[in-house]
């Protein structure tokens, strides 16, 4: 059980910290489809941690509720992973991480529409449909960007070569998750990581784009709770307020 | 060259809508793009739509100077305006 509700809170903590940083860009997009389209996909995430924290507070029993989760933890108790924690930077280097991101999000939560777990499998299927739509869409520009105009390209080729090391964490399964694919919740770490790789090149191919190479070393970290420097900073804008007023009502 | 996108037309659908309606405008730099663009701007709170695109140079407009001759409905001649028939129940949106 303490597993399961640990694998919901990893599931939350992506999607939260994914929106929370997606969500600093409003206003902020090159243009004001773009900016909407940031904000829709920001929501989508916020939708979807909710449901993972809701589930993980019921199982967990203790009386924390989704807000708690949210605003009442410290960067060593969140378990996202690295990827999602990394700064906006420019638009290449948001959207490739969000590209990163959507591709295994995508293969993900397509595997748990089929688990073993009912709930999970509901979330799963509220949110396929919306993570369909982000992978299409980041796909989309990573293409329009990496086969664009030579600085685009460039700027396409450096957020991918930089943002790659923070990749591998997908597929870097620990005692939580081999927990999980033994109780037939999570997808086996290699095949997601086959159809991940997969997805990648064949975008990077129609982009013109390198791809790293799939052995590169690889950090990892954040579903210990060692995250990189920028987490704690995203953290204490976004918990400010019920820092300073803990328990009040909004 | 401009640096701002092309402007494209949106027309939705709703999901019990009849017939493609102008929703509004929005700027992409190609049609694929806008397709996307509009369903980020304009259909995120009804499912089942159909959207299409076009690209506003692509649109020929009637001039307010032809009105009357346009648009002048003969109301005069009365004849010209079939309202007299009774209509069976089964023929709906007319």
């Amino acid at each position: 059980m303490d597993n399961k509700i640990a694998y919901l809170l990893r599931q939350g903590d992506n999607a939260l910290i994914l929106s929370q940083r997606l969500s600093e860009l409003c206003g902020k997009g090159p243009a004001l489809e773009e900016d909407m389209a940031l904000t829709n996909v920001a929501l989508d995430l916020l939708g979807q941690t909710r449901m993972w924290y809701s589930y993980a507070a019921e199982l967990e029993g203790a009386g924390r509720d989704e807000d708690k989760l949210a605003y009442h933890r410290d960067a060593h108790d969140f378990k996202n992973c690295l990827l999602v924690e990394q700064k906006n930077g420019n638009y290449a280097d948001t959207m490739m991480r969000q590209f990163y991101f959507d591709t295994w999000h995508y293969f993900f939560i397509g595997a748990l529409t089929k688990c073993g777990d009912e709930r999970i499998r509901e979330i799963a299927e509220k949110s396929l449909k919306e993570v369909t739509y982000h992978l299409r869409r980041s796909g989309d520009l990573i293409v329009r960007m990496g086969d664009g105009t030579p600085v685009s390209h460039a700027k396409t080729q450096a957020a991918a070569d930089q943002l790659w090391m923070y990749t591998g964490e997908f597929f870097k399964y620990d005692a939580v998750d081999e927990a999980m694919v033994a109780a037939g919740v999570a997808p086996a770490s290699e095949p997601l990581r086959a159809q991940w790789l997969a997805h990648v090149s064949d975008i990077f191919g129609e982009a013109t784009l390198t791809m790293p190479s799939p052995d590169a070393w690889m950090q990892k970290g954040g579903k210990q709770g060692v995250h990189s420097e920028h987490l704690g900073y995203l953290l204490a804008e976004m918990q400010f307020l019920q820092r300073a007023y803990p328990g009040s009502e909004w | 060259m401009s640096k701002e996108w092309p402007l494209w037309e949106v027309f939705i659908r709703s999901q019990h809508g009849l017939a493609h309606k102008h929703v509004g405008s929005l700027h992409a730099s190609d049609a694929g793009m806008a397709v996307n663009n509009a369903r980020d701007v304009y259909t995120r709170r009804n499912e089942g739509v159909s959207i299409w695109v076009v690209r506003a140079t692509d649109i020929v407009a009637s001039s307010p100077g032809d009105k009357d001759a346009l648009f002048e409905p003969s109301n005069s001649k009365v004849y010209r305006h079939p309202t007299f028939f009774p209509m069976p129940e089964e023929v709906k949106n007319l």
